[in-house]
């Protein structure tokens, strides 16, 4: 607390921190693209930091995130992010093109392409908006709403990188696309923006994954804002695993706009960082969509993991389907809000959402507020949430047959997250979480074995 | 193979049994009867090991080792079979995956090595013959949406692949129909053996005509108040509970 920059109240160091960072922006960058870092921030010295006040963010404590003095993660160096260091992020057998991103900024040396069906872009964004700057212009900051997020806010103001995906009407890209963030900090605390836009063409079809990485101790900041623009007809699979440094923060925005007849996944499984704040924020613009949003959080420790959702039903004859699920381990925290709204005149709507939550100690905590709000007739919507432990008795016949309580209640945690696990497709995703769920399991390496 | 000497056990503040003695030798059945409230469960989830009640007095060996002091699992793993009367459904965990955890389990505990895949198969096609259930049980989960019938069904399945020395069938024929009794029947009768003892808890006699038990004991208000053969189960059906609480119900030891 002895640093001068702390004096500042958070919001004006932002402010302040803007007005250099413009000052080093490419003078040829678009006059769009400036008209909305400057609308963004504007946005953002309007409404500033939410406190626990604020309705949304009553349990997320930003208190500590602002204490910090983050400094660009574009200027740190990419300390010894070296190939075998992100191994273990990848997918084994997997054939999936990679690109990587080191503290925010796309890393071309760790990233390989695998042949793309023709008039596939993916490339990263800083390129995009200097060679190409009209295909990204319709979609860039129109549907990540930073009028009433300041993360988003902030993330508009500064975007300098991430990854732009095309995919052109009729394309069918069979291969996943995988983006992986690396994030080092070793002096400073380092905060990056990363910031990705996925735009499928009409009956185009892709599968794209996120991975947030980073190493403990080290102490940054993501916020990271994806955009999707599913065309008439689409299907998108997409898989955010965010397994970030256990002392880093973690806050990211998803936006994805559904036109006719579109298929989207979205898969969130929250694994790392200290603090995990996700947002998703979806609409059906058109009729006859589907969506899926399949959420996992485990957490240990003093984590917390949130997950804010909202499904905006526009349209006609659209189906949502969202199940989230928590495991809480020691005095971890999290929260599931997920707002559903049926709009006037989108009838035959099919709305579904469930959020259950796992305790596996008592000094875990978690808080679970479902929402619809329905203002069309003809519709089918519930939700449903749960808060609870594993089931003793349920133990109990495990072990009158021969199996010791320790395993009983891995398999019982383990079987928690069974629909959750067969939602995921993509059948080396699943074998990787599988993995990741076993090992945050006490002696879950042996259960895996039998599995 | 199983002593059970003066047991006295309770819940709370509630004493529920009050000084069991049973003795069961290989190879035997014995049947425990009694009206509801009498202590049946309780006698059954004790020699399991659920933790609930608290044992106050008196002990239970089994192949002269110290039953009561023994965790659940070890007992599993030592030969102790509980068929439960409500079984519990836990879906997410299929009954082949539960099945073999609790099977390689019990081999580690005796030194064997893990069951192979094959060898697995076999052993459990053979089994869901025995007791006619088909191709997708094992595939699902373990009681998931199971009917009454076929829980208890699956109780008798686990128990023929588990192979228990000593099986207690806890209110087993509750919930079956006629065809379901039977085919539950001939899976218990096919696992009698010189080598394996059996204790049936039940309220009813219906089980007990087609599993004929070589001792009857009748339990009212956490006492043995009387031992017979099977004969003392017809008459119970017959007569009900009432004559046997007219009797003077002072305690008796098992019949041997």
């Amino acid at each position: 607390m002895s640093s001068v920059a702390v004096a500042l109240e958070p919001v004006q160091m932002y402010a302040a921190e803007f007005d250099s960072f413009e000052k080093t922006l490419d003078p040829a960058e678009p006059e769009w693209l400036r008209r909305a870092r400057k609308a963004a921030i504007e946005r953002f010295q309007q409404i500033g930091f939410p406190t626990l006040k604020h309705g949304e963010w009553k349990y997320t404590n930003l208190t500590p995130v602002l204490k910090v003095s983050f400094k660009p993660a574009i200027l740190g160096r990419p300390d010894g992010v070296v190939r075998e260091r992100l191994e273990p992020y990848t997918f084994g057998v997997l054939k999936a093109s990679l690109l990587v991103f080191v503290n925010g900024r796309y890393a071309p040396k760790l990233s390989y392409l695998r042949p793309l069906p023709e008039g596939v872009r993916a490339m990263n964004m800083a390129e995009a908006l200097r060679e190409d700057a009209r295909a990204v212009e319709p979609h860039l900051a129109r549907h990540a709403r930073y009028d009433t997020n300041p993360f988003t806010a902030l993330n508009t103001a500064f975007l300098q990188d991430g990854a732009f995906i095309e995919v052109p009407r009729g394309v069918v890209i069979e291969e996943p696309i995988h983006l992986l963030y690396a994030s080092t900090s070793k002096d400073v605390p380092l905060l990056a923006y990363p910031r990705n836009l996925i735009v499928l063409g009409a009956r185009s079809e892709a599968t794209v994954i996120e991975t947030y990485a980073g190493w403990a101790p080290d102490v940054y900041l993501t916020n990271a804002v994806t955009e999707v623009v599913a065309g008439p007809g689409s299907v998108l699979a997409h898989y955010k695993m965010q397994r970030e440094s256990e002392s880093a923060y973690h806050f990211g925005a998803m936006a994805v706009a559904q036109d006719r007849d579109t298929n989207v996944a979205c898969h969130s499984i929250s694994l790392g960082a200290g603090l995990a704040r996700s947002y998703v924020d979806t609409i059906f613009r058109e009729d006859g969509g589907s969506l899926l949003l399949n959420g996992l959080s485990m957490t240990s420790g003093t984590q917390q993991a949130d997950n804010y959702t909202r499904i905006d039903h526009s349209a006609q004859a659209c189906t949502s389907m969202e199940l989230y699920k928590g495991i809480l381990n020691d005095k971890s925290r999290g929260v599931f809000n997920g707002n559903i709204i049926v709009r006037h005149g989108a009838q035959k709507t099919v709305a579904r959402q469930t959020n259950k939550n796992l305790l596996l100690s008592r000094e875990a905590f978690v808080d679970s507020t479902p929402g619809l709000e329905i203002l069309a007739d003809d519709v089918k919507c519930t939700h449903s949430s749960t808060i609870g432990q594993l089931d003793e008795n349920a133990i109990f016949y495990l072990r009158t047959r021969g199996i010791d309580e320790e395993a009983a209640r891995n398999i019982l945690t383990y079987a928690f997250v069974g629909d959750v696990m067969n939602h995921v497709k993509v059948a080396p995703i699943k074998i990787k979480l599988n993995q990741l769920i076993l090992s945050r399991l006490p002696k879950g390496a042996a259960l895996g074995e039998t599995l | 193979m199983l002593e059970i000497k003066n047991l006295h056990v309770k819940i709370g503040d509630k004493v529920i049994l009050k000084g069991i003695n049973l003795s069961i030798k290989p190879g035997e059945v014995h049947a425990i009867m009694g009206p509801n409230g009498s202590g049946k469960t309780t006698l059954a989830q004790v020699l399991a090991g659920r933790v609930t009640f608290e044992v106050t007095q008196g002990k239970a060996l089994f192949e002269g080792k110290d039953l009561l002091t023994m965790k659940p699992e070890d007992r599993a793993r030592e030969g102790i079979f509980m068929a439960f009367q409500y079984p519990v459904e836990i879906p997410g965990v299929s009954n082949a995956y539960f099945l073999k955890a609790a099977l390689n389990a019990i081999r580690k505990y005796r030194n064997q090595d893990e069951i192979d895949a094959m060898d697995f198969m076999a052993l459990v096609q053979e089994k869901m013959k025995l007791l006619g259930l088909d191709e997708t049980f094992m595939k699902r989960g373990l009681n998931e949406g199971f009917s009454g019938g076929e829980k208890k069904k699956n109780e008798i399945f686990q128990m023929a692949v588990l192979e228990p020395k000593f099986c207690v069938l806890d209110e087993t024929d509750s919930g079956l129909d006629i065809d379901a009794l039977r085919l539950v029947s001939e899976g218990i009768n096919a696992m009698r053996s010189p080598a394996r003892s059996m204790l049936v808890v039940t309220h009813y006699q219906r089980l007990l005509e087609y599993v004929i038990p070589d001792v009857v004991h009748v339990l009212v208000d956490g006492k043995i108040v009387k031992s017979g053969d099977a004969d003392l189960a017809r008459n119970l059906e017959k007569h009900g509970y009432g004559w046997i609480l007219e009797e003077a119900p002072k305690p008796q030891p098992a019949v041997r």
